[in-house]
């Protein structure tokens, strides 16, 4: 698998104990939308995805971020940083 | 055309949902009269005011009147203008020489809402490529502060020293940092460890601003606030605060000793383009400031009177957001949104005013009845109140809910 897959699918596994309404989850699946996530629970997300890859994803970053395949180009981005 | 207002929808439909179950508005209470900084007629009847954050009651101290009414009469209801242009007058020098005398500071700028004071510092201070490291359950006012501003905005744990340590180690040694810290957070009533908190931050390189909105007048030697209480004095570089809780009026502040300070007043957005406070606000600022200089009986009153409202609250079942009480405000933890307001109107009824908190203003979803003591409250009301807190609870069903 290439690095972003890797991510993706770790990606996934985070938000699934989120996604209390059992949307199915793909790239384009929107966070506010889709998920209806309220701003604190995506913060918590973002806190919880800085841990796993041991990054800075500064909250200004967000408003550009509306879907898990945005996300996950993000993350992969900030890995190779 | 779409109308603008459908993203209100959910919310209208909420509290369409909630107010047909009979219960009133607990964001629309009007007080008809205020009789003192602890009674208020709502609805035609006498309130006794158990959320007001008005902690040393000075909203109607006599010298505090006499000072607004003598400014109000010689400088004139307002100064129709920006501090940096035709709005700073005598007294607002005079408060803020108020404020550098309570704080012990070189630095003083007052703003005219305590929102303001954290808009315009938090936006001004961290710029482009510079880092705002903030408390998870930090005000509103500094969250919109790091958005009107340009700085990287990271968050940490609510008060824990360990994650705020991962998040700074992992930013830039070189870069710019503002860690930002509340003395009291007001919708549990709990306090920061700020000696662990601001150590780690120095050790990081940071800048640490200690927002005291909550602890002003009653922590600390000189109730300066938690930080004092904490012995961290030396290591923080802003205090903010506010008048519109312990000084008893409003406007906002920051007060500090860096030597480059005053430079603030042209580059602060919030502060610059805004008509400053009206000179009676500033000269009852001024004079309630310095008589909280020398208020030790009055702190020593409402730590008694938080122990007693916690301590009497256990008592009788309810379940409180804080093991001890940290603070002047006692947080209630309710079971969701229907019973929080049947109580909250319960105790109005019973003639008690209680501040009702709700999700996303408070942390983890949670549901609060909010305390807040003020040092005026007597023995008499403080019993009042947790006997109507009881009588209330026992109506709603409160216990048998929680027995359930």
């Amino acid at each position: 698998m290439s690095d972003r897959a890797v991510v993706y699918a770790r990606i996934i596994e985070l938000i699934e104990p989120l996604n209390l309404k059992k949307v199915p989850l793909a790239e384009a699946t929107s966070f506010a939308g889709d998920l209806e996530m309220d701003s604190l629970t995506v913060m918590d997300l973002v806190a919880s995805m800085e841990d796993e890859w041991d990054i800075v994803m500064p909250l200004n970053l967000l408003p550009d971020l509306e879907t898990i395949g945005q996300v996950a180009d993000a993350v992969t981005k900030l890995v190779h940083k | 055309m779409s109308d603008l207002f459908s993203k209100f929808d959910a919310l209208i439909a909420e509290r369409e949902g909630l107010l047909a179950t009979g219960v009133r508005d607990p964001f629309a209470i009007v007080m008809q009269e205020v009789k003192s900084p602890t009674l208020a007629v709502i609805d035609g009847r006498d309130t006794i005011l158990l959320g007001t954050y008005n902690y040393m009651g000075m909203t109607f101290d006599p010298d505090v009147i006499a000072a607004g009414e003598e400014a109000l009469r010689k400088f004139g209801a307002g100064t129709t203008g920006s501090r940096v242009l035709n709005g700073t007058y005598q007294g607002h020098k005079e408060c803020e020489d108020a404020l550098k005398d309570f704080y012990g500071m070189e630095h003083a700028m007052v703003f005219s809402t305590g929102y303001q004071a954290n808009l315009g510092m938090v936006s001004t201070l961290a710029g482009k490529g510079d880092f705002i490291i903030l408390d998870a359950d930090s005000h509103a006012s500094i969250y919109d502060g790091c958005y009107l501003g340009n700085a990287d905005i990271v968050r940490f744990k609510h008060n824990s020293a360990e994650d705020l340590e991962k998040r700074l180690r992992r930013l830039p040694p070189e870069a710019g940092k503002l860690v930002i810290l509340e003395g009291v957070y007001s919708m549990l009533g709990d306090i920061a460890p700020l000696k662990e908190l601001v150590a780690i931050a120095k050790a990081h390189g940071a800048m640490v601003l200690v927002d005291e909105a909550h602890g002003m007048g009653f922590f600390g030697e000189h109730g300066r606030g938690v930080y004092e209480a904490a012995g961290v004095a030396d290591d923080v570089d802003f205090v903010v605060g506010t008048f519109s809780k312990s000084v008893g009026t409003v406007g906002g502040f920051c007060v500090s000793n860096h030597p480059k300070f005053e430079i603030l007043r042209l580059v602060c957005r919030p502060y610059t383009f805004t008509a400053s406070l009206p000179p009676a606000v500033v000269a009852c600022a001024a004079t309630s400031i310095r008589k909280l200089m020398h208020a030790q009986d009055k702190r020593a009153r409402l730590w008694d009177m938080s122990r007693k409202l916690h301590g009497g609250l256990v008592a009788r079942g309810f379940r409180l957001a804080t093991a001890t009480p940290e603070s002047a405000i006692v947080s209630v933890l309710m079971p969701d949104q229907e019973t929080t307001v049947r109580m909250w109107q319960a105790l109005l009824e019973l003639g008690v005013y209680v501040n009702m908190s709700r999700p996303p203003a408070t942390p983890a979803g949670v549901f609060l009845l909010r305390c807040s003591l003020c040092a005026e409250h007597s023995a008499e009301q403080l019993e009042t109140v947790l006997e109507r807190f009881a009588t209330a609870g026992a109506v709603t069903g409160l216990f048998r809910q929680a027995a359930e």
